[in-house]
């Protein structure tokens, strides 16, 4: 009988490069980077490293297909490293790999790396698809990435009976607080604080997301080297930061093509957070996450995923935020070091980046943004479109809490 | 009897305003002010005539079962394709059986009825029995023509056969010559036209009267038994003087549609007999003609089956359907007039898998989904396993039709990053009546205009051009369902 991951691995390190338009670096600078303050965090040699992987999105236009890019650009000992993808979700792909391989005591140190260099592409926005080869090229709408997002709105005012003014000042408050938040952050893309003013009134983008609704598009890497606690504990390490669950739901089509869903919610992270609950024992979200990283690559996003992840209740979420429960002061922050929205969004990298925040936070290391005793820290990473997606939910937490 | 068994058309929803035109380009061609009158019908960008042949064949199709169809002809100018069969298209976006005959009848403006009368000679000779004809067409003109004042866009089809006619085809006539009044080679992309008054008075003025004269003599039938004289004239008011030289009344010529459509080519003929058809009452005599290195004209008799026929939107249904385009630049715009920055998301590669079109044909063309038999729900695309939670039967879909189902509005949005010639790009996701949904691209919508639980219907359009390879790429969307009482 599977017994989940609770408390079975360890972080032994963490490293995240400055993410923003990085005109100076390639991605293999990124990802050495954030490797050097990983390395060095962690407190081993590289050669102590018995497996890798890599998760990047777009190799095409950044580092290249397959796992050579990480063994070339780390000089890694010709240990097995293996590439993923899993779209938007594909860095706690990466640390999903790395996690297992250490719970299965096939290896006893490990290390993810996500990376993306987006910012070669020749335009802002994520890369446009080209080419009309598969069917999917055929039928698909012309759409883009916010265009797909920003459908959660028309349908979330429907199902709740909402006006247009009010859920725009819902997700513009949810984009403000980010706001607040990556102003404080050294390593956010993104450092400046706006006013809700300014929000509501910039340019639409895809009906009704305006500029400040669309998370910043980003190059930037960020890794882990896991253990088991009890390698941790051998190699002199305390207060160790323990992945309590590590849970992935991926769509069918369901969704898409069958009767029922309604297009204002996420099936897949009601799903995956309800199991990432069970596997880490929590039963009352609201009172034991204590902070939250959550795929904001969209402000309606973030406020729809606040109702899958149970900790507003169903149309609740326009309240809680108004309220200010999720800004740094409420009762559960929830991105605290500027989400994707300020931090950036380098595809491969965001679900490393997510964890590495609840790290710094839960060693009490993240400065000016700090939160007071942290318990369980919730990342949310999500791949795909509100319709199609790929949803992990990840809870950390301190050793024996 | 062999005849005309159903009609219909189709007029695009938006409508330039001539003025507009004239308003743009009279300091360049003064003479537009003087034709500035009224307003033309104006393709939108994901519309050419197949994509318009499709729309009035399905609304000729209404009430016709389409598996007795044994042939669909289609006639036009403006073909997208020289090599590859246009027709062939139709059939495939209509869901017709492969076994029947497909064929383009083309190369002149005379090909509309030319097409309807083979049609009709080949039913009366046995051995098909149904036959749908379509004629479209949208010419390319140059900005600030003649031409382009004169012109509509535009498809009008008829469904011909020998079971419950309502318009018994009485006989025919053709006249060809080889009269130059205007012509495009294969290379070029306009028309080039001989002096307006030599086409006049050597070509309309002798052709017309002539074939008209050719039919009645054919039928014994007299001129002053004719209902209706259903022409194009691109000269306006002369139009009584020509259908005078055979002793026609002014009372007896059908409108051209030149106030509120303009001159549709190949299809106008189609046009202007489906809105006769209309208001037609059993007994009528239609005399239909067009012309074009030569001429075709035949006589048809309005039998009391008319009255039993279903409603379909036809001619007026699609011009009460009416947006006003009053910004020329847009006409420039979706005709490729003007070269606009489409900004680099752009400028991708649209070349098409022609091995996976070929594959996914009945979804990308024909728009069928699949019904499970096992729990029979509805779903598109038609995959192997069922989509409903708990089924999940293997290979257990039957072939079903979404073309036709109605739907109402899921989900939605209006995109400004997507590039498109029309921005915002407005798409979502629908609910069909009856079970399954799509999320596709909506089109002849405004934001304004669109919203949750809002109905629609779909529409065969063309979802990208590739300009490098000359391959226009077609699929359905969703457009708003104005008919909602049919």
């Amino acid at each position: 009988m599977a017994t989940g991951i609770r408390d079975k691995v360890a972080i032994l390190g963490m490293g995240c490069s400055k993410f923003g338009e990085r005109w100076d670096s390639n991605g293999e600078d990124l990802m050495v980077e954030a490797f050097v303050e990983c390395i060095a965090d962690a407190g081993i040699d590289k050669n102590e490293i018995q497996a890798a992987w890599l998760g990047t999105n777009a190799p095409q236009f950044g580092v290249g297909t397959s796992a050579l890019p990480l063994s070339m650009a780390l000089r890694l000992p010709n240990i097995p490293v293996s590439r993923n993808e899993n779209m938007c979700a594909t860095g706690t792909e990466a640390f999903r790999g790395a996690c297992y391989a250490v719970a299965a005591g096939v290896y006893d140190i490990c290390l993810a790396l996500g990376v993306e260099k987006l910012k070669d592409v020749g335009y802002g926005g994520l890369p446009a698809p080209a080419g009309n080869i598969t069917v999917n090229d055929m039928t698909a709408p012309n759409g883009s990435a916010p265009g797909n997002f920003a459908q959660l709105a028309s349908a979330y005012r429907a199902k709740y009976h909402i006006s247009r003014d009010v859920l725009k000042e819902a997700i513009a408050h949810v984009s403000w607080k980010s706001h607040q938040n990556g102003a404080k952050n050294p390593k956010a893309h993104l450092r400046k604080a706006v006013s809700m003013e300014q929000i509501i009134a910039a340019p639409i983008i895809a009906d009704p997301l305006g500029l400040f609704d669309c998370c910043g598009v980003s190059d930037g890497a960020a890794c882990a080297i896991v253990t088991t606690p009890e390698i941790a504990k051998k190699l002199g390490k305390t207060d160790l930061i323990t992945v309590k669950a590590l849970q992935l739901a991926v769509s069918n089509g369901y969704e898409l093509e069958y009767n029922e869903w309604e297009g204002e919610h996420f099936v897949t992270t009601e799903t995956a957070g309800k199991r990432a609950y069970e596997e880490a024992g929590i039963t009352t979200p609201r009172e034991e996450i204590s902070m939250m990283e959550v795929h904001d690559c969209f402000s309606i996003t973030e406020l729809v995923t606040m109702e899958d992840l149970h900790i507003s209740e169903r149309g609740g979420a326009v309240k809680d935020i108004m309220d200010g429960f999720y800004n740094l002061d409420g009762g559960i922050p929830c991105q605290p070091d500027g989400g994707l929205k300020c931090f950036g969004h380098p595809i491969g990298a965001s679900g490393l980046r997510m964890l590495y925040e609840m790290y710094l936070q839960l060693h009490g290391r993240a400065g000016e943004r700090q939160i007071e005793d942290p318990h369980y820290g919730l990342t949310h990473n999500l791949g795909g479109m509100p319709y199609m997606n790929i949803c992990s939910v990840t809870v950390v937490g301190k050793y024996g809490d | 009897m062999v005849g005309i068994v159903s009609y219909g058309g189709y007029i695009p929803q938006k409508r330039l305003s001539r003025a507009a035109i004239a308003k743009s380009m009279s300091w360049f061609s003064p003479g537009l002010a003087g034709a500035a009158k009224g307003e033309r019908s104006m393709a939108n960008w994901d519309e050419d005539s197949l994509t318009m042949a499709v729309a009035a064949s399905q609304d000729a199709l209404v009430g016709i079962d389409k598996s007795k169809l044994d042939a669909v002809y289609l006639a036009s100018t403006t073909l997208p394709f020289d090599d590859r069969d246009n027709a062939g298209v139709v059939k495939a976006a209509l869901n017709l059986p492969d076994n029947i005959l497909t064929a383009d009848f083309a190369s002149s403006l005379k090909a509309g009825p030319i097409a309807l009368m083979t049609a009709l000679e080949t039913v009366k000779g046995g051995d098909k029995q149904t036959i749908l004809v379509t004629a479209s067409d949208k010419r390319r003109t140059k900005a600030a023509s003649n031409d382009e004042m004169l012109f509509g866009d535009g498809a009008g089809s008829l469904v011909v056969g020998n079971d419950n006619v309502i318009a018994e085809y009485i006989g025919g006539y053709t006249i060809s010559t080889d009269f130059v009044d205007h012509y495009r080679g294969s290379d070029a992309k306009y028309d080039y036209n001989w002096e307006q008054r030599w086409i006049r008075d050597e070509g309309f003025s002798k052709i017309y009267p002539d074939v008209f004269k050719g039919v009645l003599d054919r039928t014994g039938v007299s001129i002053e038994d004719v209902t209706k004289m259903i022409f194009p004239c691109i000269f306006g008011r002369f139009q009584a003087k020509i259908a005078g030289a055979v002793g026609a009344k002014p009372e007896q010529l059908s409108d051209m549609l030149q106030a509120n459509v303009g001159e549709c080519g190949a299809a106008h003929p189609f046009v202007m007999l489906a809105r006769e058809l209309e208001t037609a009452k059993p007994g009528d005599i239609l005399m239909v003609a067009g012309i074009g290195q030569g001429a075709g004209a035949l006589l048809f008799r309005v039998t009391d089956k008319i009255t039993k026929l279903p409603k379909r939107a036809g001619i007026s249904g699609c011009l009460a359907n009416r947006t006003e385009v009053d910004t020329y630049t847009k006409w420039l715009q979706y005709n490729g007039l003007i070269e606009t920055d489409l900004g680099a998301r752009g400028d991708v590669d649209t070349r098409t898998g022609l091995s996976s079109l070929y594959r996914n044909r009945k979804l990308i063309l024909g728009f069928v989904g699949g019904k499970c038999r096992e729990c029979g729900t509805p779903q598109i695309p038609a995959k192997r396993i069922c989509v409903k939670p708990g089924c999940s039967a293997v290979d257990s879909l039957e072939e079903y039709e979404f073309a036709d189902k109605p739907a109402k509005i899921l989900t939605f949005t209006a995109d400004n990053l997507a590039a498109s010639l029309d921005p915002p790009a407005i798409y979502g996701m629908i609910q069909f009546e009856g079970g399954g949904r799509i999320l596709t691209d909506f089109t002849d919508c405004s934001l304004d205009s669109v919203e949750v639980g809002v109905r629609m219907k779909m529409t065969f359009r063309k979802k990208y051009q590739d300009d490098k390879r000359s391959f226009s790429g077609y699929y359905w969307k969703a457009t708003i369902d104005n008919n909602i009482e049919k």
